[in-house]
């Protein structure tokens, strides 16, 4: 048996070697947001390009990187979706196009405002904290110790903090946006982490009960030995499928993907070396307090 | 020991006829899918089965989103005449918010929803992912569905000039005979559908908030005996005698309704009165985001994945693992079927969610079998040891899977609590999630097990 609970100390360490850079990041360069949050400009034109994809790829091969998408209108006419743009730069675009496929007709040209809206990323992490609270409720119930929910939630939380720091870095360094992808990435994350940290927890419900005279910590890493096949083996298909997806997968979806495989091996690190270890933790501490109200 | 083997035959051929009719609702994305390597497209073409001598027709098809399918698009111009200059960019923020709960009351249909002010001019546009009747969605965003309610007029009258413009111009609405009261459709809390029970005819039920309730037991007080109208866009609907005094905050708005007109009425009385008038300004159709090319390569790289979990479950539980794998195209196929039947809006995202849902679903085969092996190696037999295995993963599996589902449940709002959020996009993941979890339980438990007890002796 691995003594796992004993190197404790290390696990804390590599947690906040990377969540600590990425507060940092998040502090100075904040989250590059896409198109999604910001909003940007539509521009419905007609160009005799042959389709959309043709269309995006020519004005990609330009270097014209404001291009969000382009979607077909109907024969020989397009809607162009930038990001924030200014007249004069989409008059030079539309010089671009009009010198490869000859007369560029504008139909309209407007801003709009984002897609996400302030209210809904709002909302969605009211729901969050909501379905938080369920889940710390639910936990301390099922597992009769309030200190089982807290750490279930907070290793949820080191992993929003792992995904969020990470790509505030990505962002700064990448140029990765945050759109809507990343939100449902996020909340995938959150549900798998739990899920993950419920297993490992529900092993040393069950070993407590058959072995009651063990020490906890001891009780704890005799869990974590059982357990890690599991989820290592669980984790192993996810990434399968996540790693295909990303070498075969297309462009669009690639940090998606990766957001994705972060919050795995993310979730599968905190479940056993950041939520059991907390349990060991708490306990400790309890242990301690007991003794210095006894003394004192 | 006969009599327990005899029901897992009956569970196993209750699971067979499931798969087989989710293969059936499934088959034209199977055609999708398999283009190239076996060529099936030919004997299945279009939508009609020619199946059991006759022909099976059906237009299931799997609902795209905007990035893979395109859809409708429609510029809303907003009226702001009578909005102070200052209030004008909360009043199309706040019209934003009301046409997406409408849209998003219809399903879960991931639709994009922006605004958009270039000086006077104040528009919204709306896409919706495979909408084809651009008359039904105009007709569901277009209304401005301003409930009034309105007593017959008294003859000493509230001085015009006390009234602010906005007011007046809602006086004007209102046919001289009708005053307008207090009571609006913002005291509404909710609306449904409901029928008649003499005529069967479809109608409206309408709930008061606590606040309302007060206003229409005052109104209904002093005008017993009296016609009140309920007035939608300022013409009215009906206006039926009021008998007595209604306390209890329902009353039922009936009038020459369609089922459909009814579900549509309820819908924008349920997400609220737009506070501008709008019009439709243009509508398009416009074409997918991405090329056929990305969602190929996805689905591709999804059967490659599907394949290497295929092989590691079976690599690491030998004949176990064939058993799961069988489970897991059980999987596959009930959540396409689900998919088509409620519809769920697929988008690139959700195909890469979904693929991402298969490698989540054999999580509990992984638990119960790393059990069974525990069982086996503290010296029990198999059958006794497989039993214990799946007995005892049980409560990992269904505490892990409980905190998912709560998580899924808040994110749906299926109350439409306002203080949650009732977008598409979030609505459509939670969706998604809880289908895969339900799903992911059936087919890891009872179908494993069922397939466990039959062939594995």
């Amino acid at each position: 048996m691995i003594r796992f609970i004993s190197f404790k100390k290390i696990y804390f360490v590599i947690s906040a070697l990377v969540i600590v850079p990425g507060i940092v990041s998040l502090f100075l360069w904040k989250l590059n947001l896409s198109v999604d949050f910001t909003g940007g400009a539509i521009w419905e034109t007609g160009v005799s390009a042959p389709d959309a994809r043709k269309l995006e790829g020519f004005l990609g091969k330009k270097q014209v990187e404001e291009v969000v998408s382009v979607q077909s209108t109907g024969d020989k006419s397009y809607l162009i979706k930038f990001k924030p743009i200014t007249e004069e730069r989409k008059n030079v675009i539309s010089d671009v196009l009009a010198k490869k496929y000859g007369e560029v007709k504008e139909t309209r040209f407007e801003t709009v405002g984002p897609i996400l809206g302030g209210e809904l990323i709002f909302k969605t992490i009211i729901g969050v904290v909501l379905a938080a609270l369920f889940i710390l409720a639910y936990v301390a119930y099922q597992f009769k110790n309030k200190m089982y929910g807290i750490s279930a939630i907070l290793a949820m939380f080191h992993d929003s903090l792992v995904i969020l720091g990470l790509f505030s870095i990505f962002g700064h360094f990448f140029k990765v946006e945050i759109d809507t992808l990343f939100v449902t990435a996020v909340l995938t994350i959150l549900s798998f982490s739990v899920h993950d940290t419920v297993v490992v927890f529900d092993r040393i419900r069950e070993l407590s009960r058959i072995y009651p005279k063990i020490s906890f910590p001891e009780l704890v890493d005799k869990a974590i030995n059982e357990t890690i096949v599991r989820s290592l083996n669980n984790s192993l298909t996810i990434i399968f499928m996540l790693l295909t997806l990303l070498l075969l997968g297309g462009v669009t979806t690639k940090w998606f993907v990766i957001a994705l495989l972060i919050g795995t091996i993310s979730g599968t690190y905190s479940s056993t070396f950041v939520a059991a270890p907390l349990l060991v933790v708490w306990k400790e501490l309890m242990e301690k307090r007991k003794k210095w109200t006894k003394n004192g | 020991m006969l009599d327990k083997l005899k029901r897992p035959k009956s569970v196993l051929i209750f699971i067979l006829l499931l798969s087989f009719g989710a293969l059936i609702i499934d088959l034209p994305k199977f055609t999708i899918k398999f283009d190239k390597p076996f060529k099936v497209e030919q004997s299945f073409g279009g939508y009609a089965i020619g199946w059991f001598g006759g022909k099976f027709v059906r237009d299931l098809q799997i609902k795209k989103g905007l990035d893979l399918q395109g859809g409708i698009q429609v510029t809303l111009q907003a009226d702001m005449k009578d909005i102070a200059e200052k209030d004008r960019k909360v009043a199309l923020e706040s019209a934003r918010g009301v046409l997406e709960r409408r849209v998003n009351f219809f399903g879960v249909t991931e639709p994009n929803i922006q605004t958009s002010v270039s000086g006077d001019n104040y528009r919204i546009l709306i896409e919706l992912p495979g909408v084809t009747d651009s008359k039904e969605a105009i007709q569901l965003i277009g209304q401005t569905a301003q409930l009034d309610f309105a007593e017959q007029k008294v003859l000493e009258e509230k001085p015009l000039d006390n009234l602010t413009p906005e007011e007046k111009e809602k006086q004007a609405a209102v046919p001289p005979v009708f005053a307008k009261t207090d009571l609006s459709g913002k005291d509404l809390s909710r609306a449904a559908v409901t029928f008649d029970s003499k005529t069967g005819a479809p109608q409206i039920s309408i709930e008061f908030t606590d606040e309302g309730a007060k206003k229409f037991a005052e109104i209904t007080k002093r005008n017993v005996q009296k016609p009140l109208a309920i007035f939608l866009d300022g013409v009215v609907l009906t206006a039926p005698i009021v008998q007595e005094e209604i306390t209890g905050g329902q009353a039922v708005i009936t009038g020459q309704f369609t089922l459909d007109e009814a579900k549509l009425l309820s819908v924008q009385l349920n997400a609220g009165s737009l506070p501008v008038s709008i019009s439709v300004l243009s509508q398009k159709n416009i074409g997918a985001t991405l090329g056929e090319e990305s969602l190929k390569r996805s689905l591709i790289a999804g059967v490659i994945g599907l394949m290497l979990v295929a092989i590691f479950m079976l690599g690491n539980y030998g004949r176990l693992g064939i058993l799961a794998d069988i489970a897991l195209i059980v999987y596959g196929l009930i959540t396409l079927a689900l998919y088509k039947l409620i519809p769920v809006t697929l988008t690139l995202s959700g195909i890469a969610g979904f693929i991402l849902s298969i490698g989540m679903a054999v999580d509990s085969n992984i638990l119960i079998f790393e059990r069974i092996k525990e069982e086996r190696r503290s010296g029990k037999s198999l059958l006794p040891s497989m039993e214990a295995g799946f007995g005892r993963a049980w409560d990992s599996i269904r505490d892990a899977n409980i905190c998912t589902l709560i998580t899924s449940f808040v994110l749906f709002n299926p109350f439409n609590w306002s203080f949650l959020n009732v977008s598409g996009m979030v609505r459509g993941f939670a969706l998604t999630l809880a289908l895969g979890i339900a799903i992911s339980l059936f087919t890891g438990i009872v179908v494993t097990r069922t397939l466990v007890r039959v062939f594995y002796r």
